[in-house]
């Protein structure tokens, strides 16, 4: 239950995110205009952050007001009946959603103090993230590559009070915090926050105490039509 | 469900099994909304704008509905459609179909793919029109949304993650009840009047972001104007939206 979970975050003490998407993004892919991974992103972030989600819903009423102002354009001959004849066909297309809440980490003995992955990342994964085959970068650091359209799309899992070497970032990335939380020149990053990085952003991210800090990164964040930004650093290291 | 955070009669959320990932889509608006009050009750005899209308080449399929009126109308079509009800889809039909064409055809498609997917996303909203909730948005934002994803699923073959509205992982807002959450929705009609009074260099943003699918990054590219600019003109648009729809 949404409530349910909202009191468990209360109990730890989590906050809502303090970290948000711009308007540019919220616009973006309530538009339609984002890839499938910055799509992914920002739809989970949503199911963190009632305030994006008040703002986002704001751009899909836009959306409706786009579509109305449009002028009709003749529709081809039949137009109608082909549609009327397709009404009592079967939907063909689905079957009803994903697994039930699964956590990030080992589950805990207190249901309370687990952190569910929010839909639609929990599709994507399947299964819990201690349950993934994360493969190690570098000490303290262990990633899970999504397969997802449009860009690297990435899970990061830091041991809780490691630190990553300094860096900076020569494109443009998105980062979500799942679980844990890090510290970095911007702040103070927790489950929801969003941070986006991009040029030359002096970095040296640590992570929190007492968890793993999960997080889920999308590399090379804003453009779908040209790969001219080369190469791309995550938060957390050069590769 | 220990109170209304969640709409659950939103929660027709659709999957498909693409490569063996499951892909929640959730088909409606999502579930906490705009800021602006919705007053559908208001009777219909409102002046329609006709600086307005001529302007935006905005046509109604309704003579003599005001717009308001004219949201109501929409909301009660989407609503018996999702009753099942044939007539009211024909109505609902004459008036979106054309519509969703254009859409389709200034976001590239040529005559007929926009003719083809067009009737797809009519057979999508016949299917799932009892998804639609006109407490949380409107019969067009509704629409639009069915449109934008169909587009998203035939013309660029890609799959669009959304926020599934029933999700328990959800974060509820913060004190606020069920009853107020639903209260709160933009009237198409009346962004549709305060986008035309924007000015034209923060109205062509609009336009390129939602009939040219162009992302912010790719506005800037192609107009020249830094990142932070386009970023500031979207941000004048948006405050003087909200300050029109406000004072509505």
């Amino acid at each position: 239950m949404a409530t349910a979970h909202g009191a468990a975050a209360s109990r730890r003490g989590e906050g809502l995110p303090s970290h948000h998407l711009d308007d540019a993004f919220l616009m973006d892919y309530a538009a339609g205009n984002t890839t499938e991974a910055v799509s992914l992103l920002i739809a989970t972030h949503l199911a963190l952050c009632p305030m994006c989600r008040a703002r986002f819903a704001e751009f899909e009423s836009l959306g409706g007001a786009m579509l109305e102002d449009l002028s009709p354009t003749p529709l081809g001959q039949g137009a109608l009946s082909a549609v009327l004849a397709r009404l009592d066909s079967p939907d063909d297309g689905a079957t009803i959603v994903g697994p039930d809440p699964l956590v990030i980490g080992e589950p805990a003995n207190d249901e309370a103090d687990s952190a569910p992955i929010p839909q639609p990342l929990r599709s994507y994964l399947g299964r819990a993230t201690h349950e993934l085959d994360w493969q190690p970068v570098i000490r303290g650091l262990e990633e899970f590559e999504l397969d997802v359209v449009g860009a690297k799309t990435k899970l990061l899992r830091i041991q809780p009070g490691a630190s990553m070497p300094q860096h900076t970032h020569e494109g443009s990335e998105l980062t979500l915090v799942l679980d844990g939380s890090y510290d970095d020149e911007v702040g103070h990053f927790a489950r929801g926050d969003v941070a986006v990085l991009d040029d030359d952003h002096d970095h040296r991210p640590i992570a929190g105490p007492g968890r793993d800090c999960v997080c889920l990164t999308v590399i090379d964040a804003p453009l779908r039509l040209t790969g001219r930004f080369g190469r791309f650093l995550n938060p957390f290291v050069k590769f | 469900m220990i109170s209304g955070h969640v709409k659950t009669s939103m929660s027709q959320t659709q999957t498909i099994d693409l490569g063996g990932v499951l892909v929640g889509r959730a088909m409606a608006p999502t579930a906490l909304v705009a800021f602006q009050r919705r007053r559908d009750d208001e009777p219909a005899g409102l002046v329609r704008d006709d600086r307005v209308a001529s302007n935006r080449g905005m046509v109604s399929t309704k003579p003599n509905v005001a717009p308001r009126g004219r949201a109501k109308w929409l909301d009660d079509l989407l609503v018996a459609v999702a009753g099942g009800d044939r007539s009211a889809f024909v109505e609902l039909f004459d008036h979106f179909a054309p519509r969703v064409k254009s859409y389709l055809i200034r976001l590239g498609c040529d005559m007929s793919a926009a003719e083809e997917i067009g009737q797809e996303v009519m057979v999508t909203v016949w299917r799932r029109a009892e998804t639609f909730d006109r407490r949380q948005a409107s019969a067009s934002t509704w629409m639009f949304t069915i449109a934008r994803n169909k587009r998203i699923d035939m013309v660029r073959r890609e799959r669009r993650p959304e926020l599934d509205p029933t999700d328990p992982a959800m974060m509820p807002e913060p004190e606020i009840t069920g009853e107020k959450a639903v209260q709160k929705r933009q009237e198409t009609q009346t962004v549709v009047r305060a986008i035309a009074e924007l000015p034209d260099e923060q109205k062509t943003l609009l336009q390129m972001a939602y009939y040219e699918d162009k992302p912010h990054s790719v506005i800037a590219a192609e107009t020249g104007l830094p990142l932070g600019t386009v970023k500031s003109r979207l941000r004048l648009a948006l405050n003087r939206l909200r300050k029109i729809v406000k004072e509505d």
